[in-house]
């Protein structure tokens, strides 16, 4: 083994010449690759005519990028890499007594953080400002986790691959709309029917699908999704179709509600009105949810129908062996899943107060079930980072003036966005291919809980 | 008069189970006895796994039909009665008669209380060896969690029960020399330890009777050992009868009580360990047959 370190460290010292042919090759792919596709463009001119424009100087500079940049690799880069993986990698006391602490302290931490965080936003940001970060930021990335950890009960404990889950969240969004604007019922009541009413569909969805396994479930489910949002789009009379749904009572404060009136919040408090109240009730709304989801899960984790999800994934034929009733098992974690789905669902509508079927595409689902994967199956800190990352990551990128600076004032970075996730994933992929959490906490113990690596826990057949 | 057939907890009677046109067990009539170590042996694809399979409930048999009794032998007068009812059980006082052909997987064990290993071992790898018994216990936590809705709001009833598991979970754990490895996944496990872990997995469910395939497949001699002391103690401690597939004899002979023989998904044989060892018939089966007689065949047939 040593001889093989010493031996790749003398390979890692590569010859400056070697180097330089290789820089020269990959600038030579380069300008082959990049010569049809950014030195020719096609322009059409004023008279509809199509007429080929070259650029020269962008060529150049790609293909000087790539070729210095792999020369910069060869040279410095590269033996960097070896020689921090030739170096034995000890932890130190010290790291680990870190890292103990971090997975000791993290959760109390982010806890404070996220009850605390509104007035953090209006300390730093102002009363304007705030709204910004507590709507669009904390709300919404609150909303993604929520419906994360939906998702992870069907996707990260029971293995089942969803990729319908949007239509749950639709479901929930639509049942408030649709009841609360028919028979006036407040929100809540109407959140538990909306969760009620998805978890139904949950096992309406969930019936077809006992049998189906791995590629298959994904197919079906992804066309769940895809029906119910046509039925969104074409069932006129009752969904209003494309135009959507406007005008959604708003949630009020246990009957007062959120306006100027004299009635409204605040004026009853005494005080002077701004939309901020609102805002920062429906945060704490959608943070009670989110903690409830947490909760229940955690819960549900240690009940034997948790214990008994998990089991599936790794070994349905095993469960039954067992005695255990692995059609209720998968039903209930549908009906599961799409609760919790409803339940964001139709906080959504309310704090929305306009939802459309353009609010439930198939990217939607794609986007949750990244969240899942991004996080690491199973677990729920790493999908609450997850969806902080992709969702957060989105609305901050709104605000990078400074890469206009950069770009010109046409460059839209929101624009990349889908760009800047591919690359996210891939990077995250690599680096942890069981996502940001990859090791499972086991669900009861004995004398000490170890977490389980990833390496051993299946990602379930369907 | 052998036990089996005195005093039989499963019956088999003229099971059949065809694949298309392939007959993996034809005509299969045999019984294992209350307590007793039952072995069903035969030489590879002889169709004893799809026998195990027909029994837990895995397969639905083409033909036959598979009993097991709970309780009182006076059980037994009820079968005729059940099978012409479309019931899948009879319940008495003192006892209850299964028809398990009629029963779906998960229900053989949870109500007829068939428990069952399997040929390659399946784990819940990722799942610490404490959990993969607590998964085992999944039905009474079940009851006890109030169908989780009591569990779910944290009712000491439940931790009374879970704490119950864990306990059952802790006396198979230190019966087979695992309590040390209790918090590790029980992928991490070595091989041999996966197998005890199985079968005291298979034991978490209470079983009446205990089907194991191929137990001692893949142990060292030592480990196979005291795989025959753990299987004896099962049946003296627990009264659990053992059907089990084997191909090492050293388990088959010294710890069966009875032995059932297939080749080609036919039964050729079937009595006490020293009966088999001289039955011509195995002996052909396992070892072919002499080479006079295979020319004496061949001289009958004009090769």
């Amino acid at each position: 083994m040593a001889v093989d370190l010493s031996a790749a460290a003398r390979r890692a010292r590569v010859d400056p010449a070697q180097a330089l042919k290789d820089a020269a090759l990959a600038a030579l792919l380069a300008f082959g690759l990049f010569l049809p596709l950014i030195g020719l463009r096609t322009v059409q001119d004023i008279r509809n005519e199509l007429t080929l424009e070259t650029r020269w100087p962008l060529l150049f500079i790609l293909v000087a990028i790539v070729g210095v940049g792999r020369l910069v690799y060869s040279l410095a880069i590269y033996p960097w890499l070896q020689a921090r993986l030739a170096r034995p990698a000890a932890p130190s006391a010290t790291t680990t007594a870190v890292s103990h602490a971090f997975a000791r302290w993290f959760t109390p931490f982010a806890l404070g953080f996220v009850v605390v965080y509104p007035i953090l936003a209006i300390a730093l940001a102002g009363q304007q400002g705030a709204l910004k970060w507590i709507d669009n930021f904390g709300i919404q990335v609150l909303i993604y986790v929520m419906l994360g950890w939906g998702l992870n009960i069907v996707v990260g404990l029971a293995g089942l691959l969803d990729l319908g889950y949007v239509a749950f969240y639709a479901v929930g969004a639509y049942a408030y709309a649709l009841l609360a604007k028919t028979f006036g019922l407040s929100f809540w009541i109407l959140l538990p029917l909306a969760g009620t009413l998805a978890a139904f569909w949950g096992i309406l969805l969930g019936f077809p699908v006992l049998r189906l396994r791995g590629d298959y479930l994904a197919i079906v489910t992804l066309a769940f999704g895809e029906i119910i949002r046509l039925i969104l789009i074409n069932w006129v009379p009752v969904t209003n179709g494309y135009a959507g749904i406007s005008g959604i009572p708003r949630p009020t404060f246990f009957g007062i509600p959120f306006n100027a009136s004299d009635e409204g919040f605040a004026a009853t408090f005494g005080l002077e009105f701004t939309p901020l109240y609102r805002t920062i009730f429906l945060y704490y709304v959608i943070l009670g949810l989110a903690m409830v989801t947490a909760y229940v899960t955690v819960r549900l984790r240690r009940l034997p129908v948790g214990r008994a999800w998990e089991a599936l994934r790794e070994d349905e034929i095993a469960c039954r062996s067992l005695g255990i009733n692995t059609t209720n098992t998968k039903l209930t974690a549908f009906a599961m899943g799409a609760m919790f789905g409803g339940f964001a669902g139709s906080f959504f509508a309310a704090r929305q107060g306009f939802i459309s079927p353009e609010s439930f595409t198939f990217m939607e689902s794609a986007i949750i079930l990244a969240i899942v994967v991004l996080g690491g199956m199973g677990s729920q800190i790493g999908v609450a980072i997850a969806a902080l990352v992709m969702i957060g990551g989105t609305e901050i990128m709104r605000d990078l003036d400074f890469l206009k600076r950069v770009f010109g004032s046409d460059f839209d970075p929101t624009q990349y966005r889908m760009l800047i996730f591919g690359f996210a994933m891939v990077l995250i992929m690599i680096w942890k291919p069981r996502g940001l959490i990859g090791t499972r906490e086991p669900s009861a113990f004995l004398k000490q809980r170890k977490a389980v690596s990833g390496a051993l826990v299946r990602e379930g057949h369907g | 008069m052998t036990r089996a057939a005195a005093d039989p907890v499963l019956q088999v009677e003229h099971l059949t189970m065809r694949f298309g046109g392939l007959v993996a067990v034809n005509d299969l009539s045999f019984t294992a006895g209350v307590g007793d170590i039952t072995a069903l042996i035969g030489p590879n694809g002889a169709g004893k796994t799809t026998v195990f399979n027909c029994i837990t409930g895995f397969y639905k048999p083409t033909e036959g039909r598979i009993g097991l009794r709970h309780g009182n032998a006076g059980m037994w007068q009820e079968l005729n009665g059940l099978t012409d009812s479309s019931r899948r059980s009879a319940h008495r006082a003192d006892g209850a008669l299964f028809l398990l052909e009629r029963m779906p997987d998960y229900l053989v064990t949870q109500k007829a209380r068939v428990a069952r290993t399997f040929q390659n071992i399946r784990l819940f790898t990722g799942m610490t060896v404490l959990e993969n018994l607590l998964v085992a216990q999944h039905n009474p936590l079940m009851i006890a969690s109030g169908f989780t809705f009591l569990g779910v709001l944290g009712l000491p009833s439940y931790s009374r029960a879970e704490a119950d598991a864990i306990a059952k979970a802790r006396y198979w754990l230190d019966k087979m020399r695992l309590t040390e490895r209790a918090d590790d996944p029980a992928g991490d496990l070595p091989y041999g330890a996966q197998r005890r872990l199985e079968i005291a997995r298979a034991m978490c469910t209470d079983p009446i009777l205990l089907c194991l395939d191929e137990p001692a497949a893949g142990l060292n001699p030592r480990e196979s050992a005291e795989l025959n002391q753990l299987l004896l103690s099962i049946r003296d401690e627990f009264g659990t009868s053992v059907l089990l597939i084997e191909h090492d004899m050293s388990v088959v002979m010294e710890i069966s009580d009875h032995v059932v023989v297939l080749d080609y998904g036919v039964k050729i044989s079937d009595g006490s360990p020293d009966q088999i060892r001289n039955d011509q018939r195995v002996i052909a089966a396992y070892l072919g047959v002499e080479d006079e007689e295979v020319e004496r065949v061949e001289a009958e047939v004009g090769l």
